[in-house]
């Protein structure tokens, strides 16, 4: 047989040359970004604080101590005290935790029952997908919060069915994005070629079709982790997520209130809280969506 | 050449794509993609497949792996009925007949190394241990010109050239017995066609390979054919031996085809043939002969009647009213074979 036609010269360099897969690739992207990377400390810090909560914050949840009630921002008391004399800095980091919490849940739980709806729904077609896509269409149809006060209201207000709540309310989202994703995906050539080889369905939508349906969905999920601490803070806020004593950011808003005038700071506090979480994965979610951005490479 | 034994057999294959319209997604219409297709493979033989784009050649190809199923007919490799298959028996038949794509680029999945993509045949069919596929893979770059360290890249890291390489190989994992090519170079450069046409029949010889290989280039298809197929608007117009073919064209299309073909050399003449007219739409095909609204030699016949492929002389069969009258004049009320080639 012949000899295989290689360029000698450029050999020792081709082997030199690292390997880059499409993630790294994208990563390289993304460090250039200096707004994306600003995201990426500002949630970073929240993800450290909400991990140490227990070993930073200088009081617990809820200790009170009436004798200090309503203290102004001090040097004992960085964010003041609220009407029971707790340290609304304390609180705060705490709420972190819960915060992130059902941020990442809500979202996890939504990309995942979203993106297996949605990869069926693009890559069956025909029934399968108006099923699904209906589905969507009753979800969607409603104003978000609106449903996710009436799955509250089904299940009975706790911070676990706020974020159930929230979950559902995101999974039409996620679904109609991969949804669209694999419609194009799977007329590429390279799933044609793995039905030629003889690879079954299930092979092909896991590892073919999903993994390059991906990065709309990572995007989505770091913006949507946003709305969903804010959705929950709404919850909260309207006493239908975190109960009482739980330091969930919109919760303590709700809860303070009436105190605007009389001690802004056991608002201003966590409702900055909230800014910085929501304004970092925004951040976060379009520099990821600058790097990864779907139409980057063959 | 035909004395040897077949190894794929098609019979009467159709594919009829309906046309939807309407609220309802009715179907207001069909395009004839692929309108009675007949034809044999002999076992090591190199069949070629030309015609315009949108005559139905890669629908024919598709369906041959019943990648696209087809409307009515059948395919019969080495004697066994694909089209009846069960998903799962298809699924093993696959590993008999592979498939080299024509876009390079679009036919590698980007986000799987070259290694997996080529062990990926190997772990469906459950053929050898971890350790052996991971050297079949090396052994088999090395086959189509590549280098084993360039198993750990991924295709976006490679050229067009190189990349069809990689496609050759996948398509080889398996030790299939027939590889379908569909247009394997009209996305390379011209020097590199050559070194991939080269390859495929290196590898043919190697590996006793039969292929067929789909493509819009004469150019290519005489050179790597053994017999070429011709079609117009979903049906074959004449197939016969490559150098019959180019030699002596019967089909009027299949001249006006040939003498389109650039000759590089300045001081030859050619008589051309130019067809007049657009492809017509396979929605509404012409009546008769399909090809009657651009040919030259047009007589009443062609708009009533469809031509049949038949055998005009050994081995050459073509499917024109201008050889069919001529053969039925002089052996008159003789019953003409027809069907399959």
């Amino acid at each position: 047989m012949a000899e295989p036609a290689k360029l000698p010269e450029q050999e020792w360099e081709e082997q030199q040359e690292e390997t880059l897969s499409p993630w790294k690739e994208g990563w390289k992207k993304f460090k250039r970004n200096k707004i994306a990377l600003a995201g990426l400390s500002i949630v970073s810090f929240f993800i450290i604080l909400a991990i140490t909560s227990p070993w930073i914050a200088p009081q617990g949840i809820d200790e009170q101590n009436l004798s200090i009630r309503l203290q102004p921002p001090s040097s004992e008391f960085w964010f003041g005290t609220d009407d029971f004399g707790r340290d609304v800095f304390s609180r705060v980091i705490h709420g972190a935790r819960l915060s992130l919490t059902v941020g990442f849940l809500a979202v996890v739980g939504s990309a995942v029952v979203g993106s297996l709806l949605g990869i069926l729904a693009g890559y069956y077609g025909k029934w399968v997908d108006a099923i699904i896509s209906r589905l969507f269409d009753i979800l969607l149809a409603f104003p978000s919060i609106l449903l996710a006060i009436a799955v509250v209201a089904i299940l009975g207000p706790s911070l676990q069915n706020a974020l159930i709540a929230i979950a559902i309310i995101n999974i039409p989202n996620f679904g109609r994005l991969i949804r669209s994703r694999v419609l194009s995906v799977k007329e590429e050539e390279y799933i044609m070629a793995a039905r030629a080889v003889g690879m079954k369905d299930s092979r092909i939508l896991f590892s073919h079709v999903l993994p390059n349906s991906m990065t709309p969905i990572i995007v989505q999920g770091s913006l949507a982790v946003a709305t969903a601490i804010l959705e929950a803070a709404a919850l909260g806020f309207l006493s239908l997520g975190a109960r009482a004593p739980q330091p969930e950011w919109g919760a303590m808003l709700s809860a303070s209130r009436a105190l605007l005038v009389q001690a802004p700071w056991t608002l201003v506090f966590p409702g900055l809280a909230i800014m910085l979480v929501v304004l970092g994965f925004n951040l976060l979610g379009d520099g990821l969506r600058d790097a990864f951005d779907p139409k980057m490479k063959t | 050449m035909t004395t040897r034994e077949p190894l794929l057999q098609v019979e009467n294959l159709k594919k009829h794509f309906p046309i939807r319209g309407g609220i309802l997604g009715k179907t207001v219409g069909t395009v004839k993609a692929v309108e009675d297709v007949s034809f044999t493979v002999h076992k090591g033989e190199t069949l070629g497949i030309v015609g315009e784009s949108g005559c139905g050649k890669s629908t024919t190809g598709r369906m041959l792996l019943r990648l696209i199923e087809p409307t009515e007919g059948k395919v019969f490799f080495e004697g066994k009925e694909v089209t009846s298959l069960s998903n799962n028996e298809l699924r093993k038949m696959r590993r008999e007949m592979q498939m080299v794509f024509q876009d390079p680029f679009a036919s590698l999945n980007p986000r799987h190394t070259v290694e997996k993509i080529l062990e990926e045949p190997l772990k469906v069919h459950g053929i050898g241990t971890p350790a052996e596929r991971k050297k079949r893979v090396r052994e088999l770059l090395e086959t189509v010109g590549l280098s084993s360290y360039h198993a750990k890249r991924y295709p976006h890291q490679f050229s067009g050239g190189q990349r069809q390489r990689i496609g050759i190989a996948r398509a080889l994992m398996t030790r299939p017995k027939l590889i379908i090519a569909d247009e394997p170079v009209s996305a390379l450069d011209v020097s590199i066609q050559s070194q991939v046409l080269n390859l495929m029949q290196d590898l043919q010889k190697d590996f006793g390979l039969t292929y067929i290989v789909i493509a819009h280039d004469l150019g290519v298809v005489r050179h790597i054919s053994d017999r070429v197929g011709v079609m117009y608007l979903g049906k074959m117009a004449e197939i016969t031996s490559s150098e019959k073919l180019y030699d002596n064209p019967l089909h009027p299309y299949t001249q006006a085809l040939l003498s389109a073909v650039p000759i590089p050399d300045p001081l030859y003449e050619k008589k051309s043939v130019v067809l007049e007219g657009d492809i017509p739409s396979p929605s509404n095909p012409p009546s008769g002969c399909t090809f009657h609204t651009r040919c030259p030699f047009k007589m009443d016949v062609c708009e009533k009647l469809v031509p049949q492929l038949l055998e005009h002389e050994e081995g050459h069969y073509v499917a024109c009213h201008l050889y069919s009258k001529e053969k039925q004049s002089t052996s008159q009320n003789k019953e003409m074979v027809g069907g399959v080639v």
